[in-house]
């Protein structure tokens, strides 16, 4: 169990029953528990709560842990400092949120996506700590390689030179902002929103709908270039 | 700085997933059932559709789904 104080939680200290939604099934024991405790108005609840921190804790260390090897300059000190910071958001969350859980999944499993929300969100806002967003396009140079297989490909230099053109003329500046920061230049959609003052959900939805655009252009001159998967 | 340099890779992520996807927001809302349901070997895409297409335009919520996956399926260390 962590030594550290658990984070001030002004605002959500008090057991939130009002406006809590009834159970969309029947909850397991354990998630009943969970509720119970954590809505309890007696000495149950300060226990409970330093119970969820630490399951909390140990999610977001675990994420910290599977993406360590992509962050080898941060030390374990810097890496655990993240998971506890994680870790304390997420228990604000969590408990601010309290209402919303409707046992559709068991209420750990609901719990841990919030913990590894904050810690993969504080990891990618880390790595690019300092760095300068690559927000202007260079849409004459996307879809370079040094391969010549790939960038000579006949059938496929017609399709990549159309694209840059519709980057180029039909999306608007902001489009092709987000669009190349996110989908070319590989910038994380949490650090985008943050230095763009924005949220995720609203960045993805510029994003969508620029893509969305270039697909109907491009069927309209005649490409069919849809793959499914774009990871 | 452009980390992907095969054109055919960039095409992908430029242009997206074809299907029908949610958002951000709401594939957060659900993923917690969704990830259960695939652990418990049933059809989380028939009850979430939407969802497996975000994954593929999506690398965040990508990352947040495979790694509440992990969580849930044993690999937890605690």
């Amino acid at each position: 169990m962590s030594t550290r104080p658990l984070p001030t939680l002004e605002g959500v200290t008090s057991p939130p029953h009002a406006g809590a939604r009834a159970p969309a099934t029947v909850l397991d024991p354990e998630s009943r528990e969970w509720l119970r405790c954590l809505r309890a108005d007696d000495g149950d609840r300060d226990p409970c709560i330093a119970r969820l921190h630490h399951l909390l804790l140990g999610a977001a260390r675990f994420e910290v842990a599977r993406r360590k090897a992509s962050f080898a300059y941060l030390r374990g000190d810097d890496l655990d400092d993240i998971a506890q910071h994680a870790a304390d958001d997420a228990l604000v969350s969590v408990l601010r949120r309290l209402p919303d859980f409707r046992g559709d999944s068991r209420f750990t499993t609901w719990a841990y996506k919030f913990a590894l929300l904050e810690a993969s969100v504080k990891l990618r806002k880390r790595s690019w700590q300092g760095r300068e967003l690559p927000l202007e396009p260079d849409v004459w140079s996307l879809f370079a390689s040094d391969d010549p297989s790939l960038s000579d490909a006949a059938e496929q230099a017609e399709l990549l030179s159309a694209v840059r053109r519709l980057i180029a003329e039909e999306l608007t500046p902001h489009q092709r902002s987000v669009l190349i920061a996110l989908a070319v230049n590989g910038v994380p959609i949490d650090v985008l929103a943050g230095r763009l003052n924005t949220t995720r959900g609203a960045l993805y939805k510029t994003l969508h709908d620029a893509r969305r655009k270039l697909r109907a252009r491009l069927e309209q001159q005649g490409f069919s270039p849809q793959r499914e998967d774009a990871t | 700085m452009t980390e992907r340099r095969d054109p055919h890779d960039q095409l992908a992520h430029v242009l997206g997933p074809s299907a029908p996807e949610v958002g951000c927001d709401a594939c957060f809302e659900q993923l917690d059932r969704y990830v259960e349901l695939e652990l418990a070997g049933i059809d989380a895409d028939a009850s979430f559709p939407g969802l497996r297409a975000h994954f593929a335009g999506c690398p965040a919520c990508r990352e947040e789904h495979d790694s509440l996956l992990a969580l849930i399926s044993g690999d937890a260390p605690f």
